[in-house]
C-alpha cells in the first residue's frame, strides 16, 4: 500500500457529497484516514487522508466525473505522515471582536513568539451583515504554560479583541 | 503487586456491566494492590476501574492530587460499590481513557455530585465532589456499567453553543 495523500475538496454544499465521493473512494480501493469536513461561507469542504494501491494521477481520473457532476474542485496531493499522531491540546484561546482586518494574524503572531503550537483553529463570522464578529477559537500547546499565554495576550484587549484564556485539563481514567 | 493487562475498545468485555461486592477480603486487597500499580504504570491516569482489567466487580481507583493545575479533590480513593446520590450541573471537558488510546474528546457531565461508597474495609464514606474530581468518578462509574467515554462524546466544535440568526 502507498503511502497517505491528502485529498482536499471543496464545492457549493448540497446534500450526497460525502456519499458519492466516499462510495468512488471505495471503488477506487482507498482506505479513507483522519478527515475534516466543514461548511465555510456556503461551500461544503474537506480534507482527507487517503491510502492505496494507486497513482496519484489514476485515482484523479477515478474521481472526476463525480467531481464533474457536482461540481467539486478537487486536489490531491502526497503527504507525510500517518495515523496516530494525536497530540493532546493543554490551552485554548477564544478571541471575539467585531470584525476587522488583522484580528488572526494579531493574535497568532504573539502566539508563534512564545513558542505556542496550534492543533486546531476554528472562526466564524457571526453577527448582522452591516456589523459582523469575528469569533475563533484555538487549542494548542503553550512551551511556558497557560500563564505566558494568557501575559502575552493582554495587551491585545486594550485594542478592542475579548480574549479568554484556559488551561485544558485532560481526564485519562 | 503486579501490573494487570489493560483491555482495550472495542474488547467486548468494557461492554460488560460489574457486580457489586461482597467479600472485603484479602483477595480484594491484593487485587486494589494490583489495580494502583496498574494505574500508575499507564499514562498519567488519575482514575481506573476494575472491568478495565476484565475483572467485572464495582471497584475503581480516583486520584486527582497531582493534575497539573491544583483542583479541589479528596486525595486518593479506592470507591468499592460506590453510587451517585445526586447530579447538579452540567460542563464539557476534555477526556482520554487508558482503554481508548490515542484520542481524546468533549464528554458531557454533571458539574457536581454526591457519592456514596464503601472503602476496602466496607466502612460507608459520602462526598461531595465537584468539576474534575466529579469529573473522573462519573466517567469510572462509566466503566462500572459497561460504558466507555465514546459513548458520551460530543462534536469537537461544539464547545461554544451558538444560536442562528
Amino acid at each position: 500500500m502507498n503511502e497517505w495523500l491528502m485529498l482536499t475538496v471543496v464545492g457549493e454544499d448540497r446534500p450526497g457529497i460525502v456519499a458519492r465521493l466516499s462510495r468512488e473512494l471505495v471503488q477506487a480501493g482507498a482506505h479513507l484516514g483522519e478527515a475534516s469536513m466543514l461548511r465555510l461561507g456556503g461551500s461544503f469542504t474537506m480534507m482527507l487522508m487517503v491510502r492505496g494501491d494507486f497513482a496519484i494521477d489514476a485515482l484523479r481520473e477515478d474521481l472526476a466525473s463525480v467531481g464533474e457532476s457536482l461540481a467539486l474542485h478537487i486536489h490531491i496531493d502526497p503527504m507525510t505522515g500517518d495515523l496516530h499522531q494525536h497530540r493532546v491540546p493543554e490551552v485554548r484561546v477564544h478571541v471575539h471582536g467585531a470584525d476587522r482586518v488583522g484580528i488572526v494574524a494579531e493574535v497568532t503572531e504573539v502566539l508563534a513568539g512564545i513558542g505556542f503550537d496550534i492543533f486546531t483553529l476554528d472562526s466564524d463570522v457571526a453577527g448582522l451583515h452591516a456589523a459582523p464578529i469575528y469569533v475563533m477559537q484555538i487549542e494548542g500547546v503553550a512551551a511556558d504554560g497557560v500563564e505566558a499565554v494568557e501575559a502575552a495576550l493582554a495587551p491585545l484587549r486594550v485594542q478592542g479583541i475579548d480574549v479568554r484564556v484556559e488551561g485544558i485539563e485532560t481526564l485519562v481514567g | 503487586m503486579a501490573v494487570l493487562e489493560v483491555l482495550h475498545w472495542p474488547d467486548e468485555r468494557l461492554r460488560q456491566v460489574s457486580e457489586e461486592v461482597v467479600l472485603f477480603d484479602a483477595a480484594l486487597r491484593a487485587f486494589i494492590g494490583d489495580l494502583e500499580a496498574t494505574r500508575q504504570a499507564g499514562p498519567s491516569a488519575v482514575g481506573i476501574a476494575a472491568p478495565q482489567v476484565g475483572y467485572h466487580r464495582r471497584i475503581v481507583i480516583v486520584d486527582c492530587s497531582r493534575t497539573r493545575k491544583p483542583v479541589p479533590h479528596h486525595g486518593h480513593l479506592v470507591l468499592i460499590n460506590p453510587e451517585i446520590l445526586s447530579r447538579e450541573g452540567y460542563a464539557l471537558g476534555r477526556e482520554g481513557c487508558l482503554s481508548v488510546p490515542d484520542y481524546t474528546g468533549n464528554v458531557p457531565r454533571a458539574e457536581h455530585i454526591r457519592l456514596r461508597a464503601l472503602d476496602p474495609a466496607g466502612g460507608i464514606h459520602e462526598y461531595d465532589m465537584e468539576d474534575f474530581e466529579a469529573r473522573v468518578v462519573q466517567h469510572e462509574i462509566d466503566h462500572l456499567n459497561g460504558r466507555v467515554f465514546l459513548d458520551r462524546v460530543v462534536n469537537r466544535r461544539a464547545d461554544v453553543f451558538r444560536r442562528k440568526r
